[in-house]
This record gives C-alpha cells, structure tokens and sequence, in this order.
C-alpha cells in the first residue's frame, strides 16, 4: 500500500510541472496562430538539439538563474516575496567588482575575499528591507520593490564615480580585475567538442543548493524557519523569535542573492559595467515558483529557462519571428504550473479521498466478518 | 505560504509579460528575403540591431536604411536580428556567431554594447568581415573589423545653437534614452551650442532609464512623460536623444503645442506622420552611410580594418532642414558648423 502511494506521490509530482509544459506549449502555438507566426518553425527552433556551444551556455545561464532563484526561494519558505534580488544582485557584484578590481589581494584570495564582499552586501541590501519588516511593519513585497528601483540609481552614480574609461569605448565599466584573479572555465573536452567553457563558479550553485537543502531540512533553524513559514502562531507558541527568523532569514536570501552575479565577473565580463545582465532577479521569481522551492527542482527549472533563452536567440534568424516569443512563453509557462499544481492538487485529495473512503469500507466489514466467526 | 506563493505567480507572469511588450518592433517580414535578378553569389550581410531593433525610426533605423540601401543597389542578400534588453553578453555572441553560421559572413553589430563580442567572435572567425557602430575601443578591434564611430557632440552643438536661436521662453529640454557615456556627449554638445548662442538660457536634463536598463531607448511612454513635465515647466523645444523613446517626446510636443528636435534619423521624415510638424530639426547621425560604406567595402575588395571617424568634416553628423522651420536661421548654423569644421570652437564630450 505504502509502496503504491509512493509511485502514486511522484507520479503526482511528475504530472504538474508536464501538464503545465504542454499547457504553455498549447498556449503559445495559439498566439502564434492569432499573430499569424509559422507554428512549425518556431517549435523546430525552440526543440532542435542544441550545438555543443550552446549547450555550455544553456549550463552557464543555468548556473546563473538557479543561484538567483535560491536566493527567492530562501524567502518563501519563510512565506517572504523578496522581490529584490534583482537590486541585491547588482549592488553586490558593483561592489565585488570594485573591489576584486582594485587587486589588493593575490589570485585567489582576491576572489574569495570579493565573494565574501558580494554576499555582505546583498545582505546589507536585503536586510534593509528586513529592518524595516521587523521593526515598522513595512511588507517586503513594497520596500525591495522600492529598494530595487534606488539600486539602480545608486550603482549607475557611483559607476559614473569609480568607471575607467578606455579610450574609443563608449561603455563605463569598473577598473578590470586583474588576470590572475579571474576563475578559469572548466573545459568539457572529453564529453563535446566546443572551445567554450563552462563557469568555474558553477561549484559555487551547487555549494549553494547543498547548503539551502541541509540548512532547511537538517538543522535546527531550518526546521523553525520552514515552521514559521508555515504558521507564524505556533512558531511563536513553539518559543521561536519570528521578527528574528524574518530578518535573519532576509539577510540569507540578500547574501545569496550577492552571488547571483559572482558567476558572470569571474568567468566572463570580469567588469562590471552598463552592458552586464539585468532581469536576473525577475528570472529567479519565477523559476523559484516553477521549482516549487526545491533544490533539484530548481536546478532543471533553471535549465529549462536557460534552454528557453538559449534556443529563442535564433528565433529571429531561423524564424523571422521576435525572439521576445521566449519571454512570452515563460510567462504561460510559470502561469500554467501555478494552475496545474492547483488542477493536480485537487485531484490528488479526491483520489485520497477516495482510497480513504475504500479502506474505511473494507474495515468496516472486517470486523462484523470477524465478530460472526 | 500559498498567499505568498500565488502572489508571486501573478507578479512573475506580469513581469515576463510587461517585458516581452516592452518593444514595439518586431522583425521586419522582408528581412531575409533575396532581392529579385540578383545571382546565386550575392553578398550576405547580417546586421545585429541594438535594443528596439528596425522600426526604432531613430538609431536603429537610420543603420537599416543603410542596409536597405546596399540591398538595392549593390543586391546583397540580408539577415537582421536585434538585441533584447538586458540579454547576457552570452546572447550578443550567440547572435552574431548564428548570422554567421547562417551563411551571412558580412557582420554589421549596431551600438556599442556588441564591443566584446565582436571583439571575441571576430578573432574566433578571421575569415569574417565585421563592422560595428559607435565603438572604436581596443575590445573590438581586430584586423577584420570596421570600427564605425560618429563625432555625435559636434551635431548635437548645431541642434543645441538652434534650439536658443527659435526658444521663446529663454527655456529648452534634453532628453536621454539612457544614461551612458555615448549620450553624455549628446548633452554636453547640446548644452555648449545652447550656451554659445544664450549663456543665461535654462536648460533641463532627464535621462529616462540607467544602464543596465537599456529601456530608456524603447519606451515611448517614457519619452512622452518625461516630455509632458518639460513642456509644463515651461520649456519650449526639447531635444530627443533617446532612439525609440523619441516618439513619445514628440507625441508629448503636439498635445503641448511646443516643438522638439529628433535624433540620429531625419526625423521629419521617419517619425509618425501626424507628430512630423513638430519636429524642428534632428541631428543627424549618418550610421546610414556607415554601414553602406562598409557593405561596399567589402564588395569592391577595398575594406580596411580600423576606426573611421565620421564627424562634422565627414558629413558623418549634421542637422536637418526638412519641414523650414529652420530656414531663417541656417546661415548662422553654418557659420558655427564652419567653425567646428575649422577647429575654432572646440565642442566638449562630458
């Protein structure tokens, strides 16, 4: 019975995110059709077998968006919307970047020692945020959006302060961190042919994902976390310091959201400038959600998203169709996933009902078969 | 948890969604086709589009005017994509290195964003011409690449001189697509021509977004509210150096009844019919010209690597006169113009 359950509980887990993929593929092939878009071209774009290059970039851009989306997921278990990440993300890899490009320290002190830089001021950023929860009562939701928006402001005026301006260049980038303290690309040789190589910093997801997945499920403050998260009453009724576990848990989510850009400085731009990625934060909301704040969960909803960005690049040149299309997509993909979770849910309390109804049957005529003998 | 959860969906979906609207263009149904009675060994070009991508009616498109141009006259085969605000610098390679695995080994990469990847995809593909505009930095250079750059504050000075020349309210207004060093030198040209004709005269200045948001460039809604403030503040020309976002500055001088000055395209001729009139002069910004010299170039076996620098001498930048709303005042215009040429007035960049 329990083995049957079991095959049934992953079956269940299985069906959501599937039934939410061909929803948004259903979805999408429609506002092709209305738009008038060749339907066949774009799904032999979005689905054709990566190249070998561009299956490195699909595990780069994953390394990013996976980062990112811990870094939100940290927040919902402790039922906060941390939509900050994306100013947390900026303003820590503008001061990682300052400060790694300066190289007072040697090689690979330089790079932990910026790292440690990044995560403290995502913290700091985040946890202004967190202040301001704990102690007036102001939502998360309001101040990270605000916060984001000064973010912004604040990086843009102190890059125009700190930029280095190359001659000819017409982009302001921070001084460039020096050669020896750049993390070097591990080479699949072995297993595709491509020069391109995947992030160093792809060790620091996974570092990440472990430590999300053992601090959550094996410590003590995880389980307080996850309880207060759940029920902010019994954690209180449980002797838990909640306006503690909401701050503190902001300054975790902040200190992961600084590593989000750490991947892209050491292992490509090397700068931080005004061409760097943005949207990274927005990204990790939704890819969060799609990994139901699983660590594995979310690790192949990064990829799918990174896979997504990646095939929809050539959407334009093989298609004649806007690349935009992937955005469009991911947004009914995220949408379907929350109603098809709900769809599924549903259908899985009826079926308990059911085997529930079904036992208690059978027991109710076991007794009676048994009180006769 | 839930509650947080579905809150989370609904904004996550918006945001997706807001950001995939978030552009007007889309890419053009012709591109890609080959132009009829052309032979099977017609020259490829592929042309990477900055952020708003053809149908800008301002940057973007004054370098689609080139290529529309080599495309009838030298009967080139041609293939465009354009950038998306925000993208990895993944992204910009990826795309170029697809033009290219497509067939089209003529690369034209608009706006300076596409530095290092022409930079890393150039050396990556020796065999590969490139052109890029607005960059000339050693991060693109190479022995196969066109480095293209404009002298964008001397133009920005005449349309800067104009705009105090026709001012009624002693008042005028730049507007910025994004805060970047390249439109920097727009408003320092602008504000020393404004200056040189009235040193006493008011001028604002609003950029609309700050990089890494590159939306400044594409927001009409953007231009027209920052535009609606201007002109209730009582300035009386604006100058719209804001690629796609122009529109909206225009849309805004109408309702207002107030005139602005167009960017890079001659915006008298490409902007929405019904905002042309209000469109005094644009300074115009000849990536045109550029990118038709490059495919040309490469046609006649005459290209050379390296930066071309089209400024004020060049004819690489000017103002426009399309609509005589300047006509009165073109002879003192040119008397500046032949002084920058000359080397008397020198025009600052920041």
């Amino acid at each position: 019975m329990t083995t049957r359950l079991g095959v049934r509980r992953i079956l269940m887990g299985a069906a959501a995110p599937l039934l939410a993929i061909v929803v948004a593929v259903v979805v999408t092939s429609l506002i092709l059709l209305v738009a008038g878009d060749p339907v066949g071209a774009v799904w032999a774009q979005l689905f054709k077998v990566p190249l070998p290059r561009q299956i490195v970039a699909i595990i780069n851009a994953g390394t990013v968006y996976y980062l990112s989306a811990i870094a939100v997921a940290i927040g919902f278990k402790m039922n906060l919307f941390n939509i900050g990440v994306d100013g947390q993300y900026r303003v820590a890899s503008f001061a990682a970047a300052l400060f790694a490009g300066q190289g007072w320290l040697p090689g690979w002190l330089n790079v932990i020692v910026a790292l440690l830089v990044a995560m403290a001021s995502g913290a700091l950023w985040a946890g202004i945020a967190g202040l301001l929860r704990v102690t007036r009562g102001v939502s998360e939701v309001i101040s990270t959006i605000m916060l984001n928006a000064i973010a912004t402001f604040l990086v843009a005026f102190l890059l125009s302060k700190t930029a280095v301006k190359v001659v000819g260049s017409n982009a302001t980038n921070t001084k460039p961190i020096p050669e020896g303290s750049r993390v070097p690309g591990i080479s699949l040789d072995g297993l595709i042919a491509t020069p391109s190589r995947v992030y160093g910093l792809i060790v620091l997801a996974v570092v990440v994902g472990f430590l999300y997945w053992f601090v959550l499920n094996k410590t003590r403050f995880g389980f307080d976390l996850r309880a207060t998260g759940r029920s902010e009453t019994a954690a209180v009724a449980s002797g838990v310091n909640v306006k503690r576990m909401v701050f503190t848990s902001m300054l975790l989510s902040g200190a992961a959201a600084g590593l989000v850009g750490m991947p892209l400085l050491f292992g490509q731009d090397y700068v931080y400038g005004d061409t760097v990625q943005s949207g990274l934060g927005f990204a990790g909301i939704a890819i969060a959600l799609l990994g139901r704040n699983n660590p594995i969960g979310i690790a192949f909803a990064a990829l799918l998203f990174a896979f997504l960005d990646a095939q929809g690049n050539g959407l334009q040149i093989t298609a004649g169709v806007s690349d935009r299309l992937v955005l469009v997509i991911q947004g009914v993909i995220v949408l379907s996933v929350v109603i098809a979770y709900e769809v599924v849910r549903r259908a899985g309390i009826r079926l308990e009902q059911r085997t529930v109804a079904a036992q208690l049957a059978e027991q109710a005529r076991t007794p009676l078969e048994g009180a006769r003998s | 948890m839930r509650h947080a959860t579905k809150l989370a969906a609904i904004a996550a979906a918006a945001a997706l969604s807001l950001a995939a609207c978030g552009s007007s263009s889309t890419p053009s149904p012709g591109a890609g086709d080959t132009p009829a009675g052309t032979g099977g060994a017609a020259l490829k070009v592929g042309m990477a589009y900055d952020v708003g991508g053809r149908g800008d009616q301002s940057f973007n498109d004054a370098a689609a005017a080139g290529l529309d141009k080599a495309k009838t006259e030298l009967g080139v085969e041609t293939k465009e994509a354009s950038a998306v605000n925000g993208e990895a610098e993944s992204a910009r390679k990826e795309r170029l290195q697809q033009l290219i695995d497509a067939g089209y080994t003529n690369i034209v990469a608009v706006g300076f964003a596409y530095a290092k990847s022409v930079g890393q995809v150039a050396k990556a593909n020796p065999e590969v011409k490139f052109a890029i505009v607005d960059d000339a930095s050693p991060d693109s250079a190479g022995p196969n690449v066109d480095q293209i750059t404009f002298a964008e504050e001397q133009g920005s000075y005449l349309v800067g001189a104009a705009a105090a020349l026709k001012t009624k309210s002693n008042h005028v207004g730049f507007i910025g697509g994004v805060q970047t060093d390249l439109i920097k030198k727009f408003e320092a040209g602008y504000v020393a021509g404004a200056k040189a004709v009235k040193p006493d005269i008011k001028i604002d200045v609003k950029y609309l977004t700050q990089p890494p948001d590159f939306s400044g460039f594409s927001s009409v809604d953007k231009g027209k509210a920052a535009a609606e403030g201007m002109y209730q503040g009582g300035a009386d020309i604006i100058y719209a150096a804001a690629g796609g976002s122009g529109g909206g500055v225009f849309t805004a001088a109408k309702a207002a009844g107030k005139l602005a000055i167009g960017v890079d395209s001659d915006q008298a001729k490409t902007a929405a019919p019904d905002v042309r009139d209000v469109i005094m002069t644009s300074m115009i910004k000849k990536v045109d010209v550029g990118v038709y010299d490059f495919i040309k170039s490469v046609k006649d076996n005459t290209f050379k690597a390296g930066n071309r620098v089209f400024d004020l001498a060049a004819g690489g930048v000017d103002y426009s006169t399309t609509g005589g709303k300047i006509d009165d005042i073109k002879s003192k215009l040119d008397e500046y113009k032949a002084k920058i040429i000359s080397g008397e007035i020198k025009v600052p960049t920041s």
